[in-house]
């Protein structure tokens, strides 16, 4: 109903606890319906992409349409393999957290898809830009779990020396930049390692990812902004899990326009994918580090998902949102569609299934064993109070080693 | 050698600095064709070319990101921000990101980038031209902080800042820019070119971080400054006839206790100046420092002269700058306690 006069608009989301799931206004296109267009494709010509959702997986579990990666099934049971250990590793996590091992964690249940579709497609001398949900990229470019819970819990081994909250990663060796605190941050930094990139004439190019959430603070401005100007090889990923924290999409801006459509305005050739969809993924993903590559600069990625756990250990869900909300997600849940896409096309079965979950759960149970070994946050050997004073700066200046001295050290 | 402006100093470090290391760019609003609103980066673009001197988009929180980002990789960017009064947009980049990413990566990603922006008052630059900031940043643990008082010091510590692996602000006085300034706004400002400090060797040399310099000395009260009160301070002593030891500090954070210590175990008698507001300014630490280090040295309350608990104003320019007057009235009040 049109507006007779101004009044202050709040968005709400449909439903709140109490209530029952409501996602019949969300019609999801059917699969295969978007063209895979060429990369030197223009922002404008892109707009139909970056209003609308490609997609691979239809509802029967079939690859469809021009944007099938038409990837090999050894590559496909790899990337399930990393959906699943990605899994079990956040179950286990969060179970460490809730045995008091550690202070905090968060899992990226239901968002599996969005970090190991990219870093399948990406090279592994690539750098990645996370936020604090994407250790699917991690754990697929082969990183050791051991290394990863040694950081959420702190320990003797703990590369970050217990510095970091937990989850907040750090890798240069896997090409994994160090994780923030502050939102948006890492998002324009991203630009600038892609411009050095350029600059140097290197390959490689950076990929970062951002919440929906955190698309209102000015790094997203800036990144995008930096990236068109500068013309970086850099994919900008955004990944709308619908959720910051209590927040729905509609207050970081999502009610008006898709945030993908945010970047035809500095012009980015942006798409909208399917954030459930591994293979949708991994094909806008190699599309948009084509483009980068062949220098035809930046992409914006829409990944549209849906969290499915809470925001984090602290947090509590069903305070802001109906309970049965995660389970009737219409994109579904990203592992059981790429399970239904192995199986369909007779390169999986139910047994190769289960056996892959044995596998993966005996896996993240023995790296957890091992990291235990050097220590918990609350338990066992942990890094001496006396390297809190190193890498401050790169030689220790007269007051902080004065510090240290009256600390004991 | 030639003489040089503090302009003219900066410049040639950028130059000298861009010839020797291919890693280095420079970049920020106006930096590139135009060669700056001050004319620091004059001539840099033409000569090394727009992928390594080049302008940005105005947005400092997006220049400092990009920075960090070209640190990450391994160049060493030089941004500059163009007045110290509009770094607070890029205060999450510097505070939460450049000088915080060595420590949190446990030393796996660092951040070698400098910052360069014209600081200081004196000039009628109001509210938003004038600022000095360097408390915010001095509180910021990770960060280097320099503020050179003439062209040789300026050169060689910009030298010294870009090779330095740690990101460092470098306030630039905006004041000192054409000529040394003492705070006697109502008598003719005097070129660098009859300044000693304004003999500048072309090629390279720097001047480490860290390490204060003793601009004047003397016996009877030592005198802590840096930037343009250095040259006010300077003038003070002479205007009241005072044997003042004054030391410019250069670098404010890490800074050489060593100097400053020795000094006032000498003389007993300690006034900090800064252009910086009172509450909060630097100049709290540095008498804090004094008297935990000098005090029983110490024959008076340590003073303080600074720029007054406002903002900076525009007609009332000359009774918010802590001139000579005021420091000297304070050097005697020291002298007679």
């Amino acid at each position: 109903m049109p507006s007779t006069s101004p009044s202050l608009h709040i968005p709400e989301p449909k439903h709140r606890p109490g209530a029952s799931h409501d996602f019949s206004d969300m019609r999801p296109p059917p699969a295969g319906l978007l063209d895979r267009p060429a990369i030197d494709i223009s922002a404008g010509q892109a707009e139909p992409l970056a209003r609308g959702l490609v997609r691979v997986l239809n509802e029967q579990g079939e690859a469809v349409g021009s944007w099938d990666p038409k990837l090999d099934p050894d590559r496909l049971r790899g990337g399930l393999k990393s959906m699943l250990t990605t899994r079990a590793y956040d179950d286990r996590m969060m179970r460490a957290q809730r045995q008091g091992k550690t202070s905090f964690y968060m899992k990226c249940t239901g968002e599996e898809a969005v970090a190991v579709g990219a870093a399948l497609a990406l090279r592994p001398d690539d750098m990645l830009f996370p936020t604090y949900r994407q250790q699917g990229l991690l754990i697929t470019r082969g990183w050791p779990l051991v290394d990863m819970m040694c950081q959420v819990l702190s320990n003797s081994r703990d590369r970050m020396k217990g510095r970091q909250l937990p989850v907040f990663y750090s890798s240069k060796e896997a090409g994994f930049f160090s994780i923030s605190g502050n939102l948006g941050t890492q998002f324009s930094q991203a630009v600038g390692w892609a411009m050095a990139a350029a600059y140097k004439k290197d390959s490689r190019i950076a990929a970062a990812w951002i919440g929906e959430g955190a698309t209102a603070e000015g790094d997203f401005h800036h990144a995008l902004t930096f990236a068109a100007v500068y013309n970086a090889p850099v994919i900008l990923n955004v990944v709308n899990n619908q959720w910051a924290i209590s927040s729905f999409q509609g207050i970081a801006g999502g009610e008006k326009a898709t945030f993908a459509s945010r970047g035809i305005g500095f012009g980015i050739p942006s798409i909208r994918v399917d954030g459930n969809d591994l293979l949708a993924v991994h094909a806008v993903t190699a599309w948009a580090a084509e483009r980068a590559r062949a220098g035809l600069g930046p992409t914006l990625i829409e990944h549209f998902t849906y969290r499915q756990a809470a925001h984090s250990t602290s947090d509590d869900p069903t305070r802001y949102r109906p309970a049965d909300e995660p389970e009737h997600w219409p994109l579904g849940d990203p592992v059981d569609r790429l399970r239904g896409h192995l199986t369909v096309s007779g390169h999986w079965s139910e047994a190769q299934h289960e056996a892959f979950i044995t596998e993966t759960s005996e896996e993240v149970r023995a790296a957890l064993r091992e990291a235990e070994s050097y220590g918990t946050l609350t338990d066992g050997p942990s890094v001496s109070p006396a390297t809190m004073f190193d890498d401050v700066f790169k030689e220790m200046p007269w007051h902080l080693r004065r510090q240290r001295q009256e600390l004991g050290y | 050698m030639p003489s040089m402006t503090m302009i003219q100093a900066l410049n040639s470090a950028m130059d000298v600095l861009l010839t020797k290391d291919p890693d280095i760019v420079v970049f920020g609003q106006d930096v590139g064709y135009f060669g700056g609103v001050f004319r620091c980066t004059d001539g840099l673009q033409k000569k090394h070319g727009v992928s390594r001197v080049f302008d940005t988009p105005i947005a400092e929180a997006g220049i400092l990101a990009t920075a960090v980002g070209m640190g990450a990789y391994g160049l060493r960017p030089i941004a500059e921000i163009q007045f110290a009064d509009y770094i607070y947009p890029a205060t999450d980049q510097l505070i939460s990101e450049a000088a915080r990413l060595r420590y949190r990566s446990g030393g796996e990603f660092t951040a070698p980038i400098v910052v360069r922006a014209p600081t200081g008052g004196g000039i009628f630059g109001g509210q938003t031209h004038s600022q000095s900031p360097e408390a915010l940043f001095a509180h910021v643990c990770g960060l280097k902080t320099v503020i050179p008082s003439n062209p040789y010091d300026a050169k060689g510590l910009l030298i010294a800042a870009v090779e330095d692996d740690d990101p460092v602000i470098f306030f630039e006085p905006k004041r000192l820019y054409n000529g040394p300034f003492d705070g006697f706004h109502d008598r003719p400002v005097k070129p660098w070119s009859q300044h000693a400090a304004s003999e500048v060797p072309e090629g390279y040399y720097s001047i480490p971080l860290g390490q204060a310099a003793i601009a004047r000395e003397g016996s009877a009260v030592t005198v802590i400054a840096y930037g343009t009160m250095v040259h006010v301070a300077l003038a003070s002593a002479e205007e009241e006839g005072i044997d003042a030891e004054v030391i410019d500090l250069r670098t404010i954070l890490p800074l050489d206790i060593d100097t400053i210590v020795a000094s006032v175990k000498k003389t007993g008698r300690c006034v900090v100046v800064h252009e910086a507001t009172r509450t909060g300014g630097f100049g709290g630490e540095l008498i804090a420092l004094v008297q935990e280090h000098c005090f029983y040295h110490l024959e008076a309350p340590i003073e303080r002269v600074t720029g007054w608990d406002t903002p900076y104003p525009h007609a009332l320019e000359w009774d918010y700058f802590p001139g000579p007057k005021r420091v000297g009235a304070a050097l005697r009040r020291v002298l007679e306690a």
